[in-house]
């Protein structure tokens, strides 16, 4: 049984083809994890597990059957799906997010919902209506949001394999926090249907994994080969996802950002990290440039007038009308403040009050005006540096994993958690975070970034660095894998 | 010289309207998704998650909503958009789901038109609301025991069609929504049904001195869902503002509704509660970038607009323009009278003309003719033989009324009845008969009291039964009596 859960997803997958393994027993093994589960991880597993083949459209399903763990911002037709909030307590969906559907019928089926950062608005799964989640590397200190709960469930071997969504960093610092490989894709290249929507123009749904090759498996058949109809911004991926297999990154020009990199917010043990994996790339064969991205460095500021300002429209619908909580004494007005008074937590408050001041008439150009031309300022920048190199490297996180509550007080600080994942977000690019090493024996996270839809060069040279950091990865050395059911 | 100064209470105002117009289009789905419309069918039968607004949702533009668009602004002669943008319209209200509308906003898809002597401001693409019912004596939110929402028009594809301030009086407002109308329902974009909310006009209002030129403040009207109502609306709205005037107060600039019970204007909101709807671009969708073929498309599926043909039936057949008016806005009159006119090349346009609109409208109603018994060519051929004096004016009424109960050809109609006029042979002894029988009528004639004629020319009518033509039969009377 260990073994087992010592594979890599597309092992266990190959295993099962090689008929060495039956997706009914990967997925009673995972089944029985999660069951266990004492990180906060899951906040709901099927009563039934269902069939692991049922939603599979083919007899030899690529996936192998194996399990997915799914951020419950995703829907899926009759399973509880709340967003991380209470407003959504008892919502149960008529329908399946695409993402679920055409992972599923790829041979990855459902192994639970996961927790998160309440309609994925923050930065360590704090801010989940039901419970916080812990960090199986250290269980006081959180494990990054908002997908935290799908990086824990893998990091703990609760899961093999998971996805979550991106806004600012929601996949790529959890994924750095928790020692995981989290790819945030192109914006478009994956369905955003069925996804719950925090800041429409941001959001990307994308693989928490264990390692590189898992990613882009799962990132393979996210992409399908076909944009989806049902979402007006995806769009045909250009070319085929790679399963990557480079060990070097010869003639790759590697770009270093000193706005992100140098940032006073960054951590010493960060710095150090992300110092020894540039000495690593050119050990690879890569040349390492300085570039800069101007504007980088007011990503944040931008970020948080136009991701509240979407998303202060997105939750409007959460009026106790139709569907989730609804509270009041009958009275139309006070149907609505009593819902979303009682529904929504401070953060989500918080940020449905900035967005709503920032559209409002009169101030609409000095912020939510403004921060559109940062962020065409800073897609400028982007293009500019991949003039000059292919990838650009940083860290993910300014930080390791901190500890539970350490900084709730402080809604500023923790939004610097995502100082350096933002600026890709705003310009829509494609990265992926890949553990590089440990601080204070905790992971540390190296962001590579390219240009749109060069997700399989981001892939390859992650490949080959992944094999060059030669981080430990399996859920076994975790003290929560260790005794579960603890 | 005497310096003249008008008081308020004598000074002349003039209206100066506006309009807008909502025009739900007659697609086969919704605007964002799949759902069929639907008017009349059972509440909530025609949803899905994405009208219903359910999380994680996305809209989808409707290409057919598209196509329908692009013809109503190429129709009204506007200038296109190369990327309009939609945006997010933001209230709370129960017939919301998202708690949004889909709309465009500074880029609209269509801007500057004309349609007839009324430019056009904008024409933009949106979703329609769901409906709320209320319980309650009311009918109105206000004072409603409870409400309850019908999303089966929730998403309904709308056009929006906003005026410029052209229209000066009630009358010419509902005369160009009348064009408008003709011409919505000619490119068969809608059913531009008001009764059933598929065509709903709001009209901003405002009065200034005659001969000013700055716009007074507007108010803007709701609920006028007929063109009665409209006209009553806009009419009793300048009435209350000139009178406001008069007294010396002043306009405030306010949300009225209609009451077509009571012909009376009622508050719905003043500007300092107007709502901020925080507008910004719908990131769910792309610009709205229509391409050449997409275009192309829509001009081709363009057929004669009424006020094109109301010009053309004047210019080439010399119709007065009230009739060329009426065979041009209710275009299946047209469709008819044109199909009758090349049925026969020797049919009378004039005559035709009043036969259609008058006669045959007088027997048909609202029904379009083509779905009737009548044959155009039929009519062609009933109008020539009154041309040619071979059937008398109420004989041809009554072979009409045989037309439109059971179809068939005039002349066999006439035969078949014997409603042909009577011959001068046959005349000849009924004309002596009926002098002889009205002996003093004949006397007065004689003794030059012309209208005394009619007693006479009856007889001859009612023993002919209609088949005689009436001048013929005036004329034999003359020359029996030596008058000739």
């Amino acid at each position: 049984m260990s073994e087992l859960l010592e594979l890599t997803a597309a092992r266990a997958a190959e295993c099962v083809r090689a008929g060495e393994l039956s997706p009914a027993e990967i997925f009673s093994a995972y089944r029985e994890r999660a069951e266990a589960d004492d990180l906060g991880a899951f906040l709901w597993l099927p009563e039934e597990p269902p069939r692991p083949a049922a939603a599979t459209t083919s007899a030899d399903p690529p996936l192998g059957g194996v399990p997915l763990a799914v951020k419950d911002i995703f829907c899926v037709e009759g399973a509880p799906t709340t967003a991380g909030s209470r407003i959504l307590d008892g919502y149960r969906p008529p329908y399946t997010a695409t993402p679920v559907e055409r992972l599923a019928a790829a041979g990855a089926p459902m192994l639970g919902k996961t927790n998160m950062d309440e309609f994925a608005m923050g930065s360590s799964n704090e801010n989940s209506a039901y419970m916080p989640v812990r960090n199986p590397w250290s269980p006081d200190r959180v494990p990054g949001g908002s997908s935290g709960g799908s990086a824990a469930a893998v990091a703990a071997g609760l899961a093999p394999w998971s996805i979550g969504t991106d806004t600012g960093g929601s996949i790529r610092q959890p994924a750095s926090l928790c020692g995981l490989v989290g790819l945030k894709p192109t914006y478009g290249a994956v369905s955003r249907y069925g996804m719950i929507a925090f800041a429409s123009s941001l959001d990307q749904c994308g693989p928490i994994t264990r390692d590189v090759t898992d990613a882009a498996l799962l990132l393979r058949h996210l992409v399908a080969g076909r944009r989806d109809p049902c979402d007006s911004t995806s769009v045909d991926f250009p070319e085929e996802i790679e399963l990557p297999s480079s060990h070097d990154l010869g003639g790759l020009r590697v770009g270093v950002v000193p706005e992100l990199s140098e940032a006073a917010t960054i951590d010493a043990g960060v710095k150090a990290v992300f110092d020894a994996a540039l000495e690593r790339i050119e050990e690879l064969g890569g040349g390492v440039e300085e570039i800069s991205l101007p504007h980088s460095e007011h990503g944040l500021s931008a970020y948080y007038v136009l991701a509240p300002a979407e998303a202060s429209a997105n939750l409007s619908r959460y009026d106790g009308v139709r569907f989730g909580l609804r509270s009041g004494d009958g009275d139309l007005l006070s149907l609505y403040e009593r819902t979303r008074a009682e529904g929504f937590g401070d953060e989500v408050k918080r940020r449905i009050m900035l967005g709503t001041y920032a559209l409002s008439s009169g101030y609409y150009e000095a912020y939510y005006g403004r921060a559109q031309r940062v962020r065409t300022k800073i897609a400028e920048d982007f293009r500019a540096a991949f003039e000059r190199v292919d990838l650009v490297v940083t860290p993910t996180s300014p930080s390791v994993a901190f500890r539970l509550g350490e900084r709730t007080a402080d809604p500023m600080a923790m939004y610097m958690s995502d100082y350096c994942t933002v600026p890709m977000s705003l310009a829509g690019l494609p990265a992926v975070s890949i553990p590089a090493g440990l601080s204070e024996d905790l992971p540390v996270g190296l962001q590579i970034t390219g240009p749109a839809f060069t997700e399989n060069r981001i892939l390859a040279a992650a490949h080959a660095l992944e094999r060059a950091f030669g981080f430990d990865s399996s859920p076994a050395r975790r003290p929560a894998a260790a005794a579960p059911g603890r | 010289m005497t310096t003249v100064t008008t008081t308020p209470t004598e000074r002349a105002y003039e209206p100066v309207i506006g309009l807008e117009i909502h025009v739900q289009l007659r697609t086969q789905t919704k605007m964002f998704c799949g759902c069929a419309l639907s008017f009349g069918d059972d509440p909530n039968t025609h949803t899905c998650p994405v009208c219903l607004g359910h999380p994680g949702t996305l809209p989808v533009p409707n290409a057919e909503a598209i196509h329908f668009a692009l013809m109503i602004g190429l129709a009204l002669e506007c200038e296109l958009a190369p990327r309009s943008i939609f945006h997010r319209k933001n209230y709370f209200y129960p017939d919301l789901p998202k708690g949004y509308q889909i709309s465009q906003f500074d880029i609209p898809l269509w801007r500057s038109g004309r349609l007839g002597d009324v430019r056009v401001h904008r024409v933009h693409l949106e979703e329609d609301a769901a409906k709320l019912v209320h319980a309650g004596s009311s009918g109105r939110i206000h004072g409603a025991e409870a409400s309850v929402v019908d999303f089966n028009r929730g998403g309904t594809p709308l056009v929006e069609i906003v005026t410029e301030p052209d229209l000066s009086s009630s009358e010419q407002a509902g005369e160009w929504l009348r064009l408008l109308r003709a011409t919505l329902k000619r490119l068969g974009v809608s059913d531009v049904n008001m009764d059933e909310g598929s065509l709903r006009c709001d009209a901003n209002v405002s009065i200034r001195p005659v001969g000013t030129a700055t716009l007074g403040t507007k108010t803007e009207l709701k609920n006028m869902n007929s063109f009665r109502f409209l006209e009553r609306g806009i009419a009793a709205e300048v009435a209350r503002q000139e009178e406001l005037l008069r007294g010396g107060g002043e306009v405030e600039q306010e949300t009225l509704h209609f009451d077509p019970r009571t012909g009376g204007l009622s508050a719905l909101r003043s500007k300092e509660e107007s709502h901020d709807y925080r507008y910004f671009p719908e990131p769910d969708l792309v610009p709205l970038a229509p391409t050449q073929a997409m275009i192309d498309r829509a001009r081709t599926a363009l057929p004669e607009l009424p006020g094109a043909r109301a010009q053309r039936l004047e210019r080439e057949l010399g119709l007065p323009g009230d009739v060329a008016r009426l065979l041009a806005f209710r275009s299946e009159l047209g469709d008819f009278y044109e199909s009758a006119l090349s049925a026969d090349g020797a049919t009378d346009p004039h005559t035709l003309a009043s036969w259609v609109t008058v006669e045959l409208v007088a027997r048909l109603g609202d029904v379009d003719p083509a779905e009737s018994p009548v044959a155009p060519e039929a009519l062609a051929e009933l109008v020539r033989l009154i041309s040619a004096r071979s059937v008398s004016g109420s004989a041809a009424k009554e072979v009409l009324d045989a037309m439109v109960a059971d179809g068939g050809r005039p002349e066999a109609i006439v035969v078949e009845r014997g409603l042909g006029l009577a011959g001068a042979g046959e005349l000849d002894a009924v004309v002596d008969r009926a002098i002889e029988a009205n002996p003093d009528a004949a006397e007065k004639v004689r003794a030059g009291t012309a209208k005394a004629m009619g007693a006479i020319v009856g007889a001859v009518m009612r023993e002919t039964k209609g088949r005689a033509d009436g001048g013929e039969v005036q004329r034999m009377v003359r020359e029996r009596l030596g008058l000739g």
